[in-house]
């Protein structure tokens, strides 16, 4: 399976728009979003119906009986999380808890137990003979790294034969980014052309880097800063990364976008745009041979 | 006991990416009279772009994760068994530790029987202090490569927690995740910033959801606001909650975003918006707190 990751560093350059278009024009076996705690993709996609949903546990949560606790404060001393708070009895602050286990195990009392927590769902939709993994970290609970591996997961056991998959990231460069890039085939970075965009641009590109994945670049809604794009493209060069080309800004993406469409079921000027782009990524993406050409 | 307090710490988080979080936190700070503003987005911080801070001092932030001394482990597995993140392994005769993954709970330290296991720091990014004009900044930096920013979060406010005369402006990372909420708890009130696209109300719903949660006093702007038909502006009606401000879509704000210039700063007709806008949430704060008491 190859799969190509969609990431950004900076939020909002559009990534799910770009990742919806290139849906549309590859119509893939297998997608996914692994943007778990702002997913957007299924509000573009139209996937079909869900096939599968499921409960995501995360680690256990720490749980003190009060009737068994001697209030000899060991847990509270003992936590790196600041997790045990002490307010005439001893409890658990469960969004703080990370579920290390260590007040288990130290309580003379046996008064600590970890107990199971629901810190998501996980949905898998399919039509036709495609399928898309997707999931919702629940409010509240910071495991969404683990989660990222589940939807990815999700859709390689769903899709095992699949010979291409388009997988939507979350923005930033920590957890549930290294978790997205973990087995991909190359990264796609939509850039956008602010020096804060930049910035953050070259700290995702790091990160692939970092884990030896091949990178590309575009970048959106390039006419808001001739400059900085300009700037951009020179980086790719520099740093011998792959510029895969530009995209307009253009209301008819938001309008498209506000009626649950991709910017390729519209007649406009990103859409066209964006199918360069798709093109010129695809090429590098099945491109066979010498790797380090890139 | 309720404790006398002369300044707002404000929190600007947003569920979605790019919808103007730092504009909005920026600006704020730079037409407060005295101002700090704290950077959290560690994973891809911006503020620091626009101020360009003098005086620059820098701070390292580490964590502690263990370390193996191999003379002594006798390969009883006690640590392997007991780390839930799976953090060590022990193959082919010998102990190893992925820091990547290790959350520095400190457990294996702990329970090793043979000591063993000691502790080291490891770096995994920096705070840097600096100062523009009236706004003194704060920005968490993680390294690339790490996987989480809390530690940096979390050092930020220590720092920042006996500051009582100036306002505090802090910049949250998008999503709604650990990050979001080691940034947002302690603050007096949040602001969620809007788009008016469905990616950004869905995404404003989750952190609707959150700052309720948290049980935080809390308010809207709508950015990038426009006339026709915001779908952000729709869900604060049907949910009634509070529009402290609309700042409509211009090209002129959009390039000077994109320079990293603070509004502000650079132009009269922002700097009247960003001071009421700024009068109108320290009206919101000082209501909350009234009603609180």
């Amino acid at each position: 399976m190859k799969q190509l990751l969609i990431l950004s560093g900076k939020g909002g350059t559009g990534k799910t728009t770009i990742a919806s278009a290139f849906i549309r024009f590859s119509d893939p076996e297998a997608f996914a979003d692994c943007d778990v705690d702002a997913p957007n993709l299924h509000l573009v996609t139209q996937q079909g119906s869900v096939s599968n949903k499921k409960n995501y546990y995360g680690l256990p949560r720490a749980k003190i009986d009060v009737t068994k606790c001697i209030k000899c404060d060991i847990c509270r001393q003992n936590c790196r999380f600041d997790a045990i708070l002490l307010d005439g009895t001893y409890k658990v602050d469960t969004f703080a808890c990370e579920g290390c286990g260590v007040c288990e195990v130290l309580c003379p009392a046996n008064a600590i137990t970890s107990k199971p927590a629901v810190d998501g769902e996980l949905l898998l939709y399919e039509k036709d003979k495609n399928i898309f993994s997707t999931a919702q970290l629940k409010m509240g609970s910071g495991t969404s790294g683990l989660l990222v591996t589940e939807v990815k997961k999700q859709m390689k056991e769903a899709k095992p034969d699949a010979g291409f998959a388009i997988i939507d990231g979350s923005p930033g460069i920590g957890c549930p980014v290294i978790a997205s890039l973990s087995g991909v085939d190359m990264v796609l970075i939509v850039a956008e052309p602010s020096l804060s965009g930049i910035s953050d641009m070259k700290r995702i590109m790091e990160t692939a880097q970092k884990f030896g994945i091949k990178t590309a670049v575009c970048v959106n809604k390039f006419d808001i800063n001739i400059e900085n794009t300009e700037k951009i493209e020179e980086f790719c060069i520099k740093e011998k990364v792959a510029f895969v080309g530009m995209i307009p800004f253009d209301k008819n993406a938001l309008k498209a976008v506000n009626k649950g469409m991709t910017i390729a079921d519209v007649d406009c000027a990103a859409g066209k745009a964006a199918k360069e782009v798709f093109e010129e990524t695809a090429k590098r993406l099945f491109e066979k041979g010498d790797e380090t050409q890139w | 006991m309720i404790m006398e307090k002369n300044n707002m710490k404000i929190a600007v988080l947003s569920g979605k990416g790019g919808t103007g979080k730092t504009l909005v936190s920026v600006n704020l700070a730079a037409a407060s009279e005295k101002a700090i503003y704290i950077d959290c987005d560690v994973e891809e911080p911006n503020g620091h772009l626009f101020f360009k801070p003098d005086d620059k001092k820098e701070k390292e932030v580490s964590v502690i994760i263990p370390e193996v001394n191999k003379d002594l482990c006798n390969g009883c597995r006690k640590c392997v068994d007991f780390c839930r993140f799976n953090a060590l392994a022990y193959i082919k005769n010998r102990l190893f530790v992925f820091d990547e993954i290790c959350h520095s709970c400190g457990g294996c330290v702990m329970l090793c029987p043979q000591n063993a296991l000691t502790e080291r720091k490891k770096s995994i990014g920096k705070i840097i202090e600096g100062v523009s004009e009236q706004v003194y900044l704060y920005t968490g930096m993680l390294d690339t490569g790490e996987a989480s920013g809390v530690p940096i979060i979390k050092e930020l406010f220590q720092k920042t927690k006996d500051i009582s005369d100036k306002d505090i402006f802090i910049d949250c990372p998008p999503g709604s995740a650990c990050v979001v909420m080691e940034s947002i708890k302690d603050a007096d009130y949040c602001i969620l910033v809007a788009e008016p696209t469905i990616f950004g109300v869905h995404n404003l719903n989750l952190v609707y959801e959150l700052v309720t949660l948290f049980k935080k006093p809390f308010g809207v702007i709508l950015n990038k606001y426009m006339e026709e038909k915001d779908p952000s502006e729709e869900f604060c009606i049907e949910n009634k909650i509070k529009i402290l401000g609309k700042i409509k879509f211009d090209k002129v704000l959009g390039k000077l975003n994109s320079e990293a210039q603070i509004a502000v700063r650079t132009n009269e007709k922002y700097k009247v918006i960003f001071t009421s806008l700024l009068e109108t949430v320290k009206k919101e704060v000082r209501n909350e707190t009234a009603s609180d008491s």
